[in-house]
Order: structure tokens, then sequence, then C-alpha cells
């Protein structure tokens, strides 16, 4: 069942230095067309780094991206490319609490970008708010309330529908589901599979939750400390670790009737000697 | 009802305004109505003053009040509270372009360096370090010195010594606003700079603004009334609280000191109601 | 099996309202629980379960204006009438660890100083002694060249660290109960394993019990011998921390671990809870607080709040728990 899989997204050779940190080292990857792909990796990982580099808030240190078969390894040099940019690769955060402007209604956020990206009339705009509104699962009271007045997982939601407004073909979801409530998180995972189903986005999740990159990920990349250690399949990289990081991160999980060991390792992100 | 002219703050929907007043308790009310008296006065005045302001009646040097003259005559026999209507405009319009001057210029500074930060941050900061060394009133002197007495050269002077303090104010905000991921939100969506910091910071930052606007409302009016009283400001017969103060000061010796106290009065309780209210918005924020 | 029976903490009735949107409301109903000495209870639930509340309430961390009834015991004395020297001496018997280390500790005070003040202030220890004490505990959690840690500030620790941190300095006043307020959500899933094995080793150690608070229902069950699960400011349901997922006696208690996400399989759609979770006053008033997301409710739920029932050695707050029984389990091959 061999397929010609054209990459929608093609990283090669990425690094990202901050100061004497090298945030990125040497990092390539592909991201199918109609794939989604997990970036794991706990802090310091450069996991974050890199999606912040793939739709343009940092700028590499040398490496080449490229999606949907233009170069963005360099920043946007006019207004136009930004927004064209903006239709290829699109990212909602973690934070439901920050990722809306507190002032603008879920309809407002919309409509700001479809009039970036579409030169339509305000009545195709209604439709295409009232499409993209029920598309997320939110009803028509939620989409005139301001931020302050919808739960994390309804603001979740909106930041969703902000993102699908420009159409793009890469979502990045940079934890997207870590600050949700188990029930409400579970209600996101489904609607992002609906999604993916109705719309033929790819996605890029970047998490360190193992269990959510098992349900929403055909591909798996490990990080640590910048660096890729294993990558594959995400059922074969969970299922059949090979590198030792990859195996401590499967066997850290809590389960039913899992005991935790001392293993006397430092964290992560501690870097002091 | 507030000082922040020709900002986007007032592209807010009605019921928002409204609201937000309301929400400032009875003394945030009692100030706004206290400003809008005097701001009633400021447009009215001349039609409001139930008598001629300038015309002197040497007779009548510190009368006290009588009937049709409730606050009495000040040095030279003019009717106080007439004097005190007229005076509201050039008391008030002073203040009024200090404020939409520094305040503009002071967010439009912050926000530009919050948004581009590096090398534009640092030489904006240091320009604003500079001004910072320069007081007020000493560079509202200087300018009066130098450009002739009156209150346009005084007013300029005062908000370029203003803006910095209003710009270092505003520059931590829009920094945290501009690092907030819905900032980045947009960015990704390829909205431009301007767009972002005009639809989006100056909007969040409005509550902080207009706080600032009305402090700074306060504190203008202060100095301008000192320069006034020193004689650098508007000259007479032109009616101006400060300079009130100033030409009825030997009544209050001679033991008349009520035209003197009414235009003291009128300048603390103005900046008073200011001030609260300022602080009622900001609480809000 | 811990020791003897008299229960360390005893908490019986306990009703918190506070004041929301301008009217008090409340936040936890009718909420108890018991900790044995050295036992380890879980207490999960989701945003509004009340679970932090309860921490806070036992600990008298509630904001101002709170209105409390009910119990709280800690060796038999009832805390909430405590003030003065004896309510210093119950903080340094019950240690309370927080989600986020960074907003507990003076930014501007060396880690040694932050770990002995207790010791020096209330117990009267010399501070080379306190310090010395402070070094060694540290090496316990993990953390080496104690003498130096000590003379560091916060920010030159990482979260991960800062919370070992704060472990040690919470188990130096030998306290019999500590608090833990999601210590390790904000942690990488590398440290919080180790995390939870030094709290597990410390615990056994010192003869520790210990209030686990987490939305986690499998870290809980992980190192506490029984587990609580809250919803809507009250307990829901009281299990064996190794029953709870192969046989859960609430409704609720099994949608949450069906809900979860299963690292060795994909679903096609996970099983998700309707509607969103509810805080205490959110909650109808005279029906079971779930009734409105629960696959398995009937009219009966809706007559009243139902009462704990006791229930094979656990404890549930639903009507229609002993019909059933066996049919909540977890859906998913274990």
């Amino acid at each position: 069942m061999a397929e010609a899989q054209t990459a929608i997204l093609a990283v090669s050779g990425l690094r990202k230095v901050f100061g004497d940190l090298v945030a990125v080292d040497d990092v390539s990857f592909e991201l199918g067309a109609g794939r989604s792909l997990a970036i794991v990796g706990e802090s310091g990982s450069g996991k974050t780094t890199i999606a912040r580099m793939i739709v343009g808030l940092e700028r590499p240190t040398s490496g080449s991206i490229a999606a949907c078969g233009e170069d963005r390894s360099r920043p946007a040099r006019s207004a136009r490319d930004r927004r064209r940019r903006g239709r290829e690769v699109q990212i909602v955060f973690q934070d439901p609490y920050t990722s809306l402007d507190p002032r603008q209604t879920a309809e407002d956020t919309i409509d700001e970008v479809l009039r970036l990206h579409q030169g339509w009339s305000a009545t195709r705009r209604r439709e295409r708010i009232a499409e993209l509104v029920e598309l997320v699962g939110l009803d028509s009271r939620q989409a005139t309330a301001l931020p302050r007045a919808l739960s994390g997982g309804q603001r979740q939601r909106v930041a969703i529908a902000r993102a699908l407004a420009a159409e793009p073909r890469i979502l990045i979801l940079d934890e997207s589901v870590a600050a949700l409530d188990v029930s409400i998180q579970a209600q996101v995972l489904n609607l992002l599979a609906d999604i993916r189903d109705e719309t033929a986005v790819s996605y890029i999740l970047v998490s360190h939750d193992l269990a959510v990159v098992r349900q929403l990920t055909d591909d798996t990349i490990v990080l640590r400390r910048g660096v890729v250690v294993e990558h594959g399949p995400t059922a074969t990289v969970l299922d059949q670790p090979q590198h030792a990081y990859t195996q401590l991160l499967r066997s850290s999980v809590p389960r039913p009737g899992w005991q935790p060991r001392r293993r006397g390792i430092t964290d992560p992100e501690d870097t002091t000697p | 009802m507030t000082t922040a002219v020709a900002l986007p703050v007032l592209t807010a929907p009605r019921g928002r305004v409204l609201g937000r007043l309301k929400a400032t308790g009875p003394a945030g009310l009692i100030s706004a109505t206290v400003i809008g008296l005097a701001l009633i006065a400021a447009v009215f005045g001349p039609l409001l003053a139930p008598h001629d302001p300038n015309l002197p009646n040497l007779s009548l040097s510190f009368v006290g009040p009588t009937s049709g003259h409730l606050l009495g005559f000040d040095y030279v026999g003019r009717d106080v509270l007439s004097r005190l209507l007229v005076g509201a405009q050039s008391s008030l319009l002073g203040p009024l372009v200090v404020v939409a001057i520094s305040i503009t210029l002071g967010a439009v500074l912050a926000v530009t360096a919050a948004w581009r930060q590096g090398t534009f941050d640092t030489v904006v900061s240091a320009g604003l370090d500079i001004l910072f060394a320069f007081p007020g009133i000493l560079l509202a002197v200087l300018a009066t010195a130098v450009f002739g007495p009156g209150l346009t050269a005084a007013s300029l002077a005062l908000s370029v010594a203003y803006m910095p303090y209003v710009a270092r104010v505003l520059r931590g905000a829009a920094l945290r606003e501009r690092s907030q991921p819905y900032v980045a939100a947009l960015e990704v969506q390829g909205a431009s700079a301007p767009a972002i910091c005009l639809r989006h910071l100056i909007p969040n930052l409005s509550p902080l603004i207009v706080a600032q606007a009305t402090v700074t409302f306060g504190y203008a009016m202060v100095d301008l009334a000192a320069i006034s009283f020193l004689g650098l400001g508007v000259q007479p017969p032109t009616a101006n609280w400060g300079v009130m103060i100033s030409e009825n000061q030997t009544g209050i010796a001679q033991g008349y000191p009520l035209p003197a106290l009414a235009a003291s009065v009128c300048i603390v309780v103005v900046v008073v109601a200011i001030n609260i209210l300022g602080e009622r918005l900001f609480e809000q924020a | 099996m811990p020791g003897s029976s008299q229960p360390l903490l005893d908490v019986s009735g306990l009703t918190v309202r506070l004041d929301v949107g301008g009217t008090k409301q409340a936040v936890l109903n009718d909420v108890s629980l018991v900790v044995r000495p050295g036992e380890a209870l879980g207490l999960v639930g989701e945003s509004g379960s009340g679970k932090s509340m309860t921490a806070r309430a036992i600990d008298r961390l509630l904001p101002r204006g709170a209105v409390v009834e009910g119990s709280i015991r800690f060796d038999d004395n009832e805390v909430s009438a405590l003030t003065g020297p004896p309510l210093r001496r119950f903080r340094s018997q019950v240690a309370m660890i927080f989600q986020d280390p960074r907003a507990h500790v003076n930014p501007v005070r060396r880690i040694g100083d932050f770990m002995t003040e207790a010791l020096r202030t209330n117990l009267g220890v010399a501070s080379d002694d306190a310090h010395e004490r402070a070094a060694q505990m540290l090496a316990q959690v993990g953390i080496d060249h104690g003498e130096k840690r000590l003379r560091q500030y916060p920010h030159e620790l990482s979260g991960g660290m800062l919370q070992r941190v704060m472990i040690a300095s919470a188990l130096l006043t030998k306290p019999r109960l500590l608090l833990a307020d999601e210590p390790t959500t904000a942690l990488d899933v590398t440290t919080q394993a180790e995390v939870m094995a030094i709290l597990d080793e410390l615990r056994r150690d010192f003869g520790l019990a210990m209030l686990f608070i987490t939305h986690d229902l499998e870290l809980a069950a992980a190192i506490c011998d029984r587990t609580a699960v809250m919803y809507a400011g009250r307990i829901v349901e009281y299990r064996d921390s190794a029953l709870l997922h192969s046989d859960p006696l609430h409704p609720y208690t099994a949608a949450l671990a069906a809900a979860r996400p299963d690292i060795d399989r994909t679903a096609h759609r996970l099983l998700a809870i309707p509607g969103r979770p509810l805080s205490a006053f959110e909650a109808p008033a005279g029906e079971c607080a779930f009734a409105a997301r629960c696959p398995h409710a009937r009219d009966e739920c809706r007559t009243g709040v139902p009462g704990l029932i006791e229930l094979d050695g656990g404890a549930t707050r639903c009507v229609r728990a002993v019909e059933l029984r066996g049919q909540l389990g977890v859906s998913r091959h274990g």
C-alpha cells in the first residue's frame, strides 16, 4: 500500500543558538501531507523553539524550513508574504487564558483573521464565522461572549477556530490541550480528530504527554536537549522505544500498577554545575 | 468626560464607557461630576458669568459677598464668581493640551519601543532618561523666557517634560502585553505591526492610558497655575485661576482671603477629582 | 498497613463558603475524610472539585471572609479554633507543598535561610545545626552539594530542583502529615517520576501521612493507599487505589478514567464526558451534581443530593451504585 507521500513540511539541519545555549541542534524531519507528527520532549528539549521557528516567531540560526514548497527559513519580506505564510502554517498555543485578546469576542477574533486573508463581503464573512463556530463546537452565546466569560476549553476552541480561519495546510498544536481538565481534554482531542477528517489539515503536535501523542499522531520525533534521539511511527516509538531516553520517558508515565523508582536523575532543565 | 483626546480608546462602545464610570463607585461618580461641571464652565463660562469679569471698580475692591455677587469682589472690584467661571477655560485648556500631547507622544514611543525592542528600545529609553533630568517647571519657565509669556510655550514645555513619565509606565505595560500569546497569534496570521499595535496593544492598555491621562492632567494644572502665579503664564486681564491667586494674594494679609481662596479651592477640587477618577479607573484595569 | 487506627486527621462535614461575585457561595459541601498515621490518601478532581480548597481549609489557609462549618481534627484537637503558639505548633506538624514552588519562596533570600527558618524560629534550633540538618535533608531528596545549594538563590535552581527543596524543607520540622497540592503538575514527566519516588520513599522512612492532591487519577493511585474522588465540592467516591480503575463505584470516576487517552493504543474517538466540570455553587441544587453529564442517570438521581453509601470497603455518592456494580470498570484493556 505504498503511497507517494509529498512532504508539506521539510525541516533540514535546523539549528538555533541563544548566546551560549544551543537550543536546537541539527534537527531534520518531514511532515507528509495529511499525516500528523508529534514532537515529544521535556523542558529544554527545544520543541517549542522548533515550533516557533516554523511559524516565524523565531529566526533559525542556520538550517532550512520549507512549507508547502516555499522556503521560510528567513523572515518574510513583505506583508503579502507574511499573510501567505499565515495561510500555510498556523498555531494554537498552550495557555487558553492569554492566547485571546481579552477585548475581542470570538466572532470578532475570527472576523479579523478573515478580513486579513480574504476579500469577502461582510455577509460572506458572517457565514464563514458561523461555519467555523459550529465546526469547533461552540454555540452562538459563546461566539458573542468575551473570553473572560468562557472556560479554558471554550477558549481553546476559539483559538482553534481562529487558526482554522486562515485555512492552513499545517496546524501546530503547541501543548494545546495540556492546560485543560481531563474531561475537556478528551472533548478537544475528539474535536481535533473530527477537524482533521473534515479539512485534511496536517497536525504537528508539540507535547510531553505520550498518551495524547498516541491518540492523535501518526509519527513521532523525540527530542532531548535540542537533538533528535529517536523518530518513527508513533506506535513503534512508544511500543518499542530504542533510545534510552525514550525508554525512560515511557516508563515515567503513571498508569495503573505503576511504581515510581528513584533513578538519581537530574532535571532536564537543570544546567547548574 | 475623560481627557484622553483622540485616542483609539474612545472607539470603545458607549455602554462600556458608562459602565466603567458607574463602577468607580460614589467617589468616582462625584469626581466625574465635578470634572463635568468644570468642563461646562470652561466651554460656557462667558455665557454663564452673571457679570462682566473684566470690569474693574476700585471702590468695590475686596468687598465681601452680597446678593448677586456670591463670592464678592477681587482686588480691583471685579466679580469673583464671574472671573472663576470665565477663568475655567484658560485654567483647563493648558492642562488639556499638555495631556493630549504628552500622552500621545508617550504612548507612541512606548508602544513602538516595546514592539521593536532591541536597539530602538535602548535608544528611546536613553533619550527618555535624559528628559527625566529636567524638572517640568524649569523647562516651562525657560520656555516662557525664550518665547515670551503665555500658556502656549509653557504647555508645550510641560508636555515634553511629562512625556517620559507616561512613556516609562506605558512601556512596561506594553512590553508585558506584547509578549502575550495572542499577539504572537496575530503575528503568525500575518497581521502588520501597526495594525496589531493600534487595534490590540493600545486598546488593551487603555485603562492605564486613561489613568495616566488623568494623573498628568492634575500635575499639569498645578504646574501651569504656578507658572501663571509667577506671572509667566496667562497675562492680565485674562481670567485664570492661578493668576487670581497671585493677583489677590495681598488680600490674604489684609483679611480678605476669599478671592484667592476661591481660586485655590477650584484648582484643588478639580485636581483631586481628576486624581480620584484616575485612580478608580485604573483600579478596574 | 499503617499503625494505630486512631485517625491522625479527621475531617467531618466540612463546608466552606467563599465570596464569589459579591455573595457567599459554597465551594465545599459536607466533605469528610480520614487519614491515619503513615497513610497516604489521594484526593483527585478536576477544576471546581474543591480538592485544593480542602487542603487549604485543613492548613488554615483560606482567604479572609471564608465561612467554615464542620470540624477538622488533627491528633484529636480541633484545628479551626487554634491561634498563636498552638497554631504554630500545628503548622510544624502539618507541612504543605504547592504546585508552583516559585510562588511560595522569597526570591531575595537564600535557600538556606528559607529552609531553616521554621527550625530556627519555631523550634529554637541553632543556626549552624539547622543548616546542617537542611544539607542532610537535601541529600535525601537527591540534591548533591547541599552546602553550596543552601547559599544559592531560588532563581538559580530549576523548577524540579526547587520542588525538591520544598519537599526537603517541609520535612525538616518532622511533620506527621504532608499536604501535597499538585506538587508535580508543573514538572516534566521524568522529574515527576523522580519526585514521586522520593516522596514515596521519604514517606515510608519518616512514617509520614500524606494527603496527595492531583487531577491525575493514575498518579494518585501510584503512591496512595486509598483515593478519594471529588466533584463539585463533594467527595463522590472513596476506594482502595488498586481497585479504582478496575472496579470504580461512581460513574464519574469511571468516566474520568475512560476519558484519558491510552498510551498503548489509539482509540477512534475518546469517551469524552459532555459538558464541563462544575464548582459546588454551579451545581443544580437538590440533585446529584453529576446527573446532567452522567450516562447512567435516571429519575431517582434527581430527587435529592445522594448521600455517601458504604460499599465493599469503599464509599460512593451514587444512588444507583449497587445496581451498577461491575458495569463501571474501565472499558479498555489495562
